[in-house]
């Protein structure tokens, strides 16, 4: 997954990146290991500049969810800021650029929550459980949204 | 275009609150 051009120009735009292994680095593995509770690999947290956490990938996954994981923990980064724009516009991007994905489902959902957190208006709750009427019908997002339709 | 991975975890935690940037850590047992 990690070899993936689309990934490394991701990550590389938007995060500064750091590996721990468990047989190289085991003193750093065990420390970050204990700090962030992290008992396997492969693990990649999404930290925001103070080093919390506000995401994580347990798991291997193929070029294309991988990348839509990591789209997803991006997202959640400004949702957890309060950006609400910036949350609903990198939300949108992975339903636009990967919508095959698993996670293009919990992207739409949340697109539709950012605005709503924005602006009070529940107008964007109502469209969203619209939309899941019309795609990704059988994931579990599907039936969160339900309630807004 | 490969993916800078750092090892140095504390000064890259140092740079990010300086920078201002995201981090991603990797736990991950493959060939370094």
């Amino acid at each position: 997954m990690w070899p993936d051009e689309r990934i490394a120009r991701f990550v590389n735009e938007h995060f500064l990146p750091a590996r721990v292994h468990p047989r190289e680095t085991p003193d750093t593995f065990k420390q970050y290991g204990e700090r962030y509770n992290a008992q396997w690999t492969p693990i990649v947290l999404e930290l925001d500049s103070e080093g919390v956490e506000h995401f994580r990938i347990e798991g291997f996954l193929p070029a294309d969810d991988f990348l839509a994981q990591l789209m997803l923990g991006w997202a959640r980064v400004a949702f957890d800021a309060g950006e609400w724009a910036e949350a609903e516009r990198r939300y949108r991007e992975i339903v636009d650029r990967l919508p095959n994905t698993e996670a293009a489902a919990e992207a739409l959902y949340w697109a539709g929550v950012a605005p709503y957190k924005a602006s009070g208006n529940p107008a964007s709750l109502k469209a969203t459980g619209e939309a899941f009427s019309k795609r990704y019908q059988n994931s579990p997002w599907a039936k969160k949204a339900s309630v807004w339709r | 275009m490969p993916i800078k991975f750092r090892q140095d975890v504390d000064h890259v935690l140092k740079d990010a609150k300086r920078q201002q940037k995201a981090v991603l850590l990797d736990f991950n047992a493959a060939p370094m």
